[in-house]
């Protein structure tokens, strides 16, 4: 596995698979009386938030209290950027206080691929969601959620599975790297949104596109509903909410055309009543909630497998620090004893 | 490849002599088989009819042989004793020394571990590494009555004061040599291999070699 987790884009079938398959035996670490393991004991992991967020930043934070990491939470309010802080002289201040690993929320589409690619700090680099660019660890919690569902096992994939992702495409980022991933894992992917909010260039992305929700629904094995983000909307990009939900919603109606063994997704925060009815998501068939617990075990192979190895061995491409207080002794038979 | 009788333990002095790549055979299908059931037969002794036992096996080869002792327990006892996997991963002091590795399957059975006769079961029992990160993994997993160690081989070269309570063969060991433990079900023989080591230590990527 490469040694940041920037886009779904850079990981293999096999690392995604690995990923998943670790996660799993993560998830059984959530259901013990002792929920918590060893692993990163000594390292120190920084949430860096410079967008608001609680589902993600927790999930993160509980991954890696489970994992023993030190966990540091740095949310730009009231914090120095608030005062002007440049992303590089904060990423400069972490790696002085010897950050690990950043898991860094930005509202620019990029930020976190600055970091990785910068010698700012040394550690590695989890996107938690970048502008309208990724957000990767959704897409494999929600690739996840879809194998236990649709194709249970390890190293099993989501081969033929076709999966419906509606709405605000053109604003998610969860929908950029569901797309990428779910690809790379096999199954077939289509898109459904109002023609004013598919993103530029949606023709090159290895999916189908589709305006008709009512089309889409009878074949799909999993319907993703995506959030209008009325935050990110500064054009009128559909006549009224009513409209909407009208023709995008997934209401009772629709739910009914869907196959029996297929199950409705988000990835939150949702807004009842347009773009899911209440009573599809507390349905049977929503898998909502246990996405949410389903976050943390993958959020915890992540982290395990980014930082719970040595260090050059998951780090061939990057320069060897010299500063940190981190880095391993590569000479085998000299061990690294920080945390014992 | 030769097969010598069980019997054959002076082995420490064929460390040097073999060559690269040239494997000795110590122990044959049928010894397993009869180290199995005498362990079976001492389990079911000393844990007084293994009423409260649970074996739990080592990923990779350790499963298997545990697999292979609940078949014997359950013939000499005429009970269903309950097995489980524990993967040590997470637990163990290398950790950072190479690649994150993959994880195997932990599989706790029903009825949990507390207050039972939790019987370990490995394929090799070498730096006593593996056991030490399986002890500090069973106490995040419930409070035993009691921890006792079953291994096919004891190769020596305790690095932690661990000792075993049931070995299929005790087998002297130069640092040199390394132990290969195949089992029908993965490598299509049941044998214990002795062979030449490249680096001194047969850092096994399932590590089940210590």
């Amino acid at each position: 596995m490469k040694r940041h987790l920037i886009s779904t884009a850079d990981l293999s079938r096999d690392d995604a698979l690995l990923i998943l398959d670790t996660a799993e035996e993560m998830a059984q670490v959530s259901t013990r009386a002792v929920k918590k393991l060893p692993t990163l004991r000594g390292r120190t992991v920084v949430n860096l938030f410079f967008e608001d967020s609680t589902r993600t930043r927790t999930s993160f934070e509980v991954a890696e209290k489970r994992l023993s990491a030190d966990v540091i939470n740095f949310s730009a309010k009231g914090s120095s950027v608030s005062k002007g802080e440049t992303l590089k002289d904060t990423a400069l201040t972490l790696q002085a206080m010897g950050a690990d690993a950043v898991v860094i929320r930005h509202g620019a589409s990029g930020a976190p691929k600055r970091l990785a690619e910068s010698d700012w700090l040394h550690g590695s680099v989890v996107n938690a969601g970048d502008g309208t660019h990724e957000h990767p660890t959704q897409a494999l919690l929600d690739a996840f959620t879809m194998r236990r569902h649709l194709n249970p096992g390890r190293g099993h994939d989501l081969d033929g599975r076709r999966i419906t992702i509606v709405g605000d495409v053109l604003h998610s980022r969860v929908a950029r790297s569901n797309v990428h991933l779910l690809h790379t894992l096999g199954a077939q992917v289509t898109l459904v949104a109002p023609p004013t909010l598919m993103p530029f260039g949606v023709e090159n992305w290895p999916c189908e596109i589709s305006y008709d929700l009512d089309a889409a629904l009878p074949k799909s094995d999993a319907v993703m509903m995506l959030r209008v983000q009325r935050e990110r909307m500064n054009a009128a990009f559909f006549p009224t909410q009513r409209e909407y939900s009208r023709r995008y919603g997934l209401d009772a109606a629709r739910a009914g055309v869907l196959p029996d063994h297929a199950i409705v997704m988000h990835p939150g925060p949702m807004v009842r009543g347009m773009e899911i009815a209440s009573e599809i998501a507390d349905s049977a068939r929503s898998t909502i909630v246990e996405q949410v617990a389903n976050g943390v075990s993958v959020r915890m192979a992540v982290l395990y497998l980014l930082l719970g190895g040595s260090e050059p061995a998951i780090a061939p491409t990057s320069s060897v620090s010299t500063v940190s207080t981190v880095s391993t002794a590569s000479t085998a038979g000299i061990t690294e004893e920080p945390s014992k | 490849m030769t097969t010598h009788p069980a019997s054959n333990s002076a082995s420490n002095r064929s460390g040097n002599a073999a060559g690269a790549g040239s494997q000795r055979q110590v122990l044959d299908e049928g010894d397993i088989s009869r180290s199995l059931t005498r362990i079976a037969h001492e389990i079911v002794e000393r844990a007084k009819g293994a009423e409260d036992v649970v074996l739990l096996g080592i990923p990779t080869r350790g499963v298997l042989l545990a697999r292979r002792l609940h078949a014997r327990l359950a013939q000499i006892t005429g009970r269903d004793i309950p097995i489980g996997t524990l993967d040590i991963t997470m637990y163990r002091d290398d950790l950072r020394l190479k690649p994150a590795r993959a994880l195997e399957h932990t599989e706790i059975p029903q009825g949990g571990l507390d207050g039972k006769l939790v019987v370990l079961v490995d394929d090799v029992l070498f730096s006593g590494r593996t056991i030490r990160a399986a002890l500090d993994a069973l106490g995040d997993l419930g409070r035993p009555r009691a921890v006792q160690l079953a291994v096919l081989v004891d190769r020596g070269h305790r690095e932690l004061p661990i000792r075993a309570d049931y070995v299929g063969k005790n087998l002297p060991t130069s640092l040199r040599e390394a132990v290969k433990v195949k089992l029908e079900e993965i490598d299509g023989q049941d044998a214990v291999l002795l062979g030449h080591s490249r680096n001194g230590r047969n850092e096994d990527s399932n590590g089940s070699d210590q």
